[in-house]
């Protein structure tokens, strides 16, 4: 039996989900997708908290099989849950906290052992605070080292971060990441934030109204969406109707706004077929005014620059082109000004075929 | 000074409290956390008491446990003895009257705890009565107490229930707000005041504790 974690969840009501999910021993899954795409119903059924229809197998052990009738209650399966709140016990100190979830052993076994677990979280000297007593960083880590001390078959972790400042968020992430190099369970990270699932995660797996759509690294859902609703929830806004020319020389050539576009080589699509395309901005070029760049031969488009506006070191540029479609990318603000990239400027770019990702109309 | 009387109301008050309080803990967690028809029915039943006249709720009782009625006769059957105008009686209605002032407390205690600490506890694997006994009983704890309280004072207090159901029999029903009442009506100005003066003190103290364990526990 596959020893990590597999979820085939249907359920209509309260939230209506049909989704699938897959995650290794060892490997962190992102579970992402807009508020309300039920990314924390699908993780509530996984640890138990909700009875839904379906499958769920993990560490060799059927927890939920609705067919036969198994569901084994969340005391009885061994998850390490981190709530968005955390979810701590106020009563109880924080080694109380995590004592309490050690089963087995005496007293002073599982004490010793919580007080591990709060040193190898950097909780060492705080374990007599309760958590009112705690930072929202520390209280994070606390339940983490909580969640992990029912060495848990699997981790799932809600929103963990949300509750904290960006500062300690951001030292949370580097916590997280070394740790997980020394876990050998499956770990699924709820997460609205697509930055925050590509950093901390291996493969990622898109929600939407409780449909699991796509599921793949950080850089396969950002540059080959299976559909322009993917494209769409991953922030890629350069999707365009375009139509399949042919596929020749190794290429696929597409008909978009009046020119022929060469992109990477897309055979599934027959020529004559109406596709979206969608170009993520990493493949935009802009060509320099003193001299070619890289790119400049492929699909050069030429067009005038709607506004430019400036975020800090890169600057936001929307380009128009003749045919008044509109091309989303981001570059260097140094290179901005020096190229004089300003509202109204005539400017040219080029896609780069290799960017140019074909989707079913 | 009537000590049998203030014996008997603080006996009365501690066996209300005995048979009331787990019931109370049982229902007021029951309804903190579940949804279904017709609750907001259940729980006006239950704040009746709070609202009904005294006499009202003590002509039922009384009815209830006289001969005649089922519980009357079926307790006379087994005991041999009348329920009403009896101190076992006189519990029964006290557990009756006293039951808004005890899951009131205690269900908004149960309501506070968040649901994400109950599930926390499932995910650690704590067992129902380990999560009661461990988690949801220690924070539920200072609305307990105001439960106990309250239910203890109000009990001492109590006049117009007591009085229909239990009569004035000294040693067996005659508690000690009725004891103050005989004395007004005796002329003993000075017992009925010395009475008043313990009960109100006791009272005080009583709400003292509720207001000191109903703030926030544990910040």
């Amino acid at each position: 039996m596959f020893e990590g974690l597999e979820a085939l969840i249907r359920q209509r009501t309260p939230v209506s989900l049909e989704a699938e999910l897959r995650c290794m021993p060892g490997e962190v899954l992102a579970l992402t997708g807009p508020s309300g795409s039920g990314k924390t119903s699908l993780l509530r059924a996984v640890a138990g908290l909700s009875r839904t229809d379906g499958m769920i197998t993990c560490g060799g052990e059927r927890w939920r099989d609705s067919d036969a009738g198994i569901f084994l209650p969340v005391r009885r399966r061994r998850v390490g849950f981190v709530f968005q709140d955390y979810a701590l016990f106020p009563h109880l100190s924080a080694i109380a906290n995590v004592a309490i979830a050690i089963d087995g052993g005496t007293r002073g076994e599982r004490v010793r052992r919580a007080g591990e677990l709060l040193e190898r979280m950097n909780l060492a000297g705080l374990e007599d605070r309760r958590p009112a007593q705690l930072s929202g960083g520390q209280k994070q880590r606390v339940a983490v080292a909580r969640a992990l001390a029912r060495d848990p078959h699997v981790l799932l972790l809600d929103e963990p971060f949300s509750a904290v400042d960006r500062a300690t968020r951001e030292r949370l992430y580097v916590e997280l990441a070394t740790l997980r190099r020394e876990l050998r369970m499956p770990v699924v990270l709820v997460t609205h934030d697509l930055d925050e699932a590509a950093m901390l995660s291996d493969r990622m797996t898109l929600l939407h109204r409780g449909r699991t759509i796509q599921t793949g690294t950080a850089e396969e859902l950002r540059t080959r969406p299976i559909t322009s609703e993917v494209a769409g929830l991953v922030g890629l806004r350069n999707v365009y109707a375009a139509r399949v020319a042919a596929h020749r020389d190794g290429a696929t050539w597409v008909e978009w706004n009046g020119v022929t576009l060469q992109a990477r080589p897309q055979a599934a699509f027959p020529a004559g077929a109406s596709v979206r395309i969608a170009v993520p901005p990493a493949f935009v070029v802009m060509h320099r005014r003193d001299r070619p760049s890289r790119g400049e031969h492929e699909n050069p488009l030429a067009g005038v620059v709607k506004d430019a506006l400036a975020l800090g070191e890169n600057t936001a540029v929307r380009f128009s082109t003749p045919g008044g479609e509109v091309i989303r990318f981001s570059i260097p603000t140094h290179v901005a000004r020096r190229n004089q990239v300003a509202a109204g400027a005539a400017a040219s770019v080029s896609f780069l075929a290799d960017g140019i990702h074909l989707m079913p109309s | 000074m009537d000590g049998p009387a203030l014996l008997l109301s603080l006996r009365l008050a501690a066996w209300t409290l005995v048979v009331l309080l787990p019931l109370a803990i049982v229902v007021s967690r029951w309804l903190a956390w579940s949804r279904f028809r017709g609750k907001a029915w259940v729980e006006g039943a239950l704040a009746l008491p709070l609202v009904l006249p005294p006499t009202v709720l003590g002509y039922y009782l009384l009815v209830s446990f006289g001969a005649g009625s089922p519980l009357g006769d079926g307790y006379r059957a087994l005991t041999g003895h009348p329920l009403a105008f009896s101190f076992e009686g006189l519990v029964l209605a006290s557990v009756i009257f006293n039951i808004p002032f005890a899951v009131q407390p205690a269900q908004r205690a149960f309501e506070s705890i968040p649901a994400d600490v109950r599930h926390a506890a499932a995910c650690c694997g704590l067992g129902r009565l380990e999560t009661f006994v461990r988690i949801e009983l220690p924070l539920a704890w200072p609305g307990i107490v105001s439960a106990i309280v309250l239910t203890f004072a109000h009990t001492l207090g109590e006049f117009g229930v007591v009085l229909m159901v239990g009569g004035s029999i000294p040693g067996e029903t005659r508690t000690v707000a009725i004891s103050i009442y005989d004395r007004v009506q005796a002329m003993d100005s000075a017992g009925a005041g010395m009475m008043s003066l313990v009960l109100l003190v006791i009272t005080l103290a009583a709400m003292g504790v509720v207001h000191a364990t109903a703030r926030k526990p544990h910040v």
